[in-house]
């Protein structure tokens, strides 16, 4: 009679401690899930990621070894590992703009040092690559807000006039010159950020290149644009527009009103 | 098999001094050989990682994680690429050449030979163990044998779930070497406060708690060292006398039970993934009972006196 005894406390025994491991397991589970987890969007808005990092941030997280490859093969030391409680996820790759920003190299050595494809391989042509978009932030203090020539932002663009241009409006102020305003096109700015590290402002600078997501606002899909509908349709999509009567008192719109 | 010994003066093997005798027998460079060879290979492992940047001659490149050798061979670690895949990443084609030949190499050295012989946390956890017996902390907190390969588990499900490789937000290893190589320690980082906790608590809370029980990376290097070419063999265990200096230097003793305490006509070969094959028993043994061999050399020096 003593075998089977045995045989059950020592069924019970491998249960619970196989309890005991699994509920140990939970534990360091919850809190490495917490931290890996939690880690995914604690980037600082001011740390870019090098050219061809995968766009989602789970994504270059579930690709990206930090291995530090891409920022020894980074000519111009603009790329860095973040160490633990640095400006993005311990060991992963960014560069600061206002530091040193992207030279965007033609042969992106950065994303072919990549064993894992964090950086997209795809990416072979600089100009498409996408790190940020440039933003003009410091609308007050810009030099060319203020009405003067600086245009180092818009000189310096390695795609000028193509990611940035310069628009005049009149300057109301002294009523005799324009103001060329620096105008980003965000569909071609790579996020280099050599704009932001050539503003000539001391301290930050008026033009930022900030992480997409967080610069743009993408599109509504609920909004039609009626222009756009009407140019698809051949016609407005709204056949019998009324007609509204003019209210301009000076025509007699409205009966009997005197100014 | 080995014959009972009793020593005609105390056993001066200690867990203080556990290569007494091996240094009265063989001198103190032989008897300590194959550690002077192992810290020179983890100093230099790390001196070949930091030429580049200090000196500008390349040999390694990145770090532990993913590395190059002469900007041409890549190296991935084992349990990051795995963790990368088990996120539903396809890896890039350099990464699986990488593992692949990382796995080759491990299977040739033995699977643990990075934990003793490349890894940096190694320097820091065998300190420890040196500033837990200098300090005479007997005390452990027990850490069952499984530990490590729950943890292993744990760290691939939370990589699984949660999408990113999970492990290299708090991995020591890396974390420590990535430190080291890239300066960023000089950066303001703050990973030394980890890098102190596993020493503090392999040196105060548990014996070999790190490395001998936790460490995921380890086990993961286990796996392939159970299968792995170089062992270390007890070829010469018929004049083991039982002195314990082997138990007393082992970061994986239990590896050792079943080749000295093992029935007649078992191997005398540690085949245990466990094993680190830091040679470190074969240094303070004064009977030259162990010696690297590989898997497939099961020959024992022969009994002096005739099989007991």
């Amino acid at each position: 009679m003593n075998e089977p005894n045995t045989k059950t406390s020592s069924r019970r025994a491998v249960l619970t401690g196989a309890a005991k491991a699994c509920g140990a397991a939970c534990v360091v589970a919850l809190g490495l899930g917490a931290l890996a987890g939690a880690q995914k969007e604690t980037r600082a808005a001011s740390a870019l990621r090098p050219p061809g990092a995968l766009p989602d941030e789970t994504d270059f997280l579930a690709a990206c070894t930090r291995c530090g490859l891409c920022v020894r093969d980074c000519p111009y030391d603009t790329l860095k590992l973040s160490g633990m409680g640095g400006p993005a996820q311990v060991g992963t790759p960014y560069f600061t703009a206002r530091a040193i920003p992207c030279e965007m190299c033609e042969d992106i050595p950065c994303v072919v040092a990549c064993p894992t494809g964090a950086l997209d391989h795809a990416l072979t042509d600089i100009t498409k690559a996408d790190m940020g978009v440039a933003v003009l932030i410091g609308r007050e203090t810009c030099l060319n807000l203020l009405g003067l020539r600086c245009d180092v932002c818009y000189r310096v663009c390695p795609l000028i006039d193509e990611a940035i241009t310069l628009i005049s409006t009149p300057n109301t102020r002294t009523g005799a010159h324009a103001i060329f305003e620096p105008f980003i096109i965000a569909d071609r700015c790579t996020g280099c950020g050599k704009c932001e590290k050539s503003c000539v402002l001391p301290g930050a600078a008026a033009i930022k290149v900030l992480p997409r997501a967080l610069a743009s606002a993408p599109s509504s899909d609920h909004y039609r644009l009626g222009w756009e509908e009407k140019r698809r349709a051949g016609e407005s999509l709204i056949p019998d527009t009324m007609t509204l009567p003019t209210r301009d008192p000076t025509t007699g719109g409205l009966k009997g009103f005197k100014p | 098999m080995s014959a009972p010994n009793p020593f005609s003066t105390p056993n001066p093997v200690s867990r203080k001094h556990p290569a007494a005798l091996a240094v009265a027998v063989k001198g103190r460079l032989a008897a300590h050989k194959w550690l002077l060879l192992r810290r020179a290979t983890q100093l230099g492992v790390l001196g070949l990682f930091l030429s580049g940047p200090l000196l500008g001659l390349w040999v390694l490149k990145g770090t532990l994680a993913s590395s190059t050798l002469f900007d041409t061979v890549p190296f991935t670690d084992p349990l990051v690429f795995v963790q990368s895949l088990v996120t539903g990443h396809a890896l890039a084609a350099s990464a699986w050449i990488g593992v692949g030949l990382l796995i080759v190499v491990y299977m040739v050295v033995g699977g643990r030979s990075f934990c003793s012989w490349i890894c940096p946390v190694n320097l820091l956890t065998d300190g420890a163990h040196a500033a837990r017996v200098g300090l005479d902390i007997k005390g452990s907190l027990p850490i069952p044998r499984a530990a490590r390969w729950w943890l292993l588990g744990t760290v691939l499900g939370v990589s699984a779930l949660t999408g990113v490789i999970a492990w290299e937000t708090l991995n020591p290893v890396t974390l420590l070497h990535r430190e080291l190589v890239f300066g960023i320690f000089l950066a303001g980082s703050v990973a030394w406060m980890l890098i102190i906790g596993v020493v503090l608590f392999d040196t105060f809370v548990t014996n070999r708690g790190w490395c001998g029980h936790l460490c995921p990376m380890g086990a993961a290097y286990g796996l392939i060292g159970a299968a792995s070419l170089t062992r270390v063999s007890g070829r010469n265990r018929a004049a083991c006398d039982q002195c314990q200096a082997c138990y007393h230097v082992c970061p994986e003793p239990h590896v050792l039970t079943p080749v000295l305490k093992g029935a007649e006509g078992s191997t005398p070969l540690v085949l245990s993934g466990d094993c680190t094959n830091c040679g470190r028993c074969i240094d303070v043994c004064h009977r030259d009972v162990f010696a690297f061999t590989h898997r497939f050399n099961r020959s024992s020096v022969p009994h002096p006196h005739g099989s007991p």
